[in-house]
């Protein structure tokens, strides 16, 4: 059941790589934190929570690496300081390849470099993309909860 | 194995999707999605999943906006080696 071969090691157990990443991301978010805690002013408060936020897209990134088409994109958009935007309202959809993949324009515009991905790349993309983003969110709330009590 | 891979590979740039690539990935993707978006373990529309995981997707988003500002909050507020410590203290536990 065990598969040796790395190519199909990815596919077979998710989560197995998703603990490794937990540990890169949780170092790489606090930090971040912390560096951001010491540089920025009160002034700054606006900037401070930005600058948290894209510490979080780019942990996340960062811990997924390059062998991830969404997080190649997102560390694409870090590196080039663009601005981490992703839509909020419901577009229309534009020519599906099929039917039921209607929603799948729509999906495209919420995972970084979906765009580019055909029907079966998006489906395999957001799913590891959803794992990484639910661990980011889940490391956030721990950090939130530790500092508060 | 490599047979199996070149072969989706070759039906995916010809745009000939199977139906059973499509639901394999679809239902993949609903195990990813928290249990209360979608009702039960039941095989839903793949359209269905697709909505829910758009959601669930814009929803983690605000999720991740609203707690940076709340860390922001927080760290102003909070001397920094305390905050270390605290959060130290409970990644060790």
């Amino acid at each position: 059941m065990e598969s040796k071969s790395s190519t199909t090691g990815n596919r077979d157990n998710p989560n197995r790589n998703l603990h490794g990443s937990k540990t890169m991301m949780a170092s790489h978010f606090l930090r971040a934190l912390f560096r951001i805690q010491q540089t920025s002013t009160s002034s700054s408060s606006a900037g401070r929570s930005r600058r948290i936020r894209r510490a979080a897209y780019a942990s996340m990134a960062y811990s997924a690496g390059t062998r991830r088409a969404w997080s190649r994109a997102l560390l694409r958009k870090l590196r080039s300081r663009a601005r981490l935007r992703f839509p909020r309202r419901l577009s229309r959809a534009a020519t599906p390849q099929r039917r039921d993949m209607d929603q799948a324009q729509v999906l495209r515009k919420l995972v970084p470099g979906g765009p580019s991905m055909d029907d079966c790349k998006l489906l395999e993309e957001t799913a590891d993309y959803i794992r990484f983003l639910t661990t980011q969110v889940r490391l956030m709330q721990t950090v939130m909860d530790s500092i508060s009590s | 194995m490599s047979s199996r891979r070149a072969r989706s590979r070759q039906s995916t740039s010809s745009s000939r999707i199977t139906d059973e690539q499509i639901n394999d990935l679809v239902s993949k993707l609903q195990a990813v999605l928290p249990e209360a978006r979608i009702r039960g373990a039941e095989r839903v529309s793949a359209a269905r999943v697709l909505q829910e995981t758009c959601n669930y997707i814009r929803s983690l988003h605000r999720e991740v906006d609203d707690l940076s500002e709340r860390l922001s909050e927080l760290l102003a507020t909070t001397e920094a080696s305390s905050a270390q410590a605290a959060i130290i203290r409970s990644l060790l536990k």
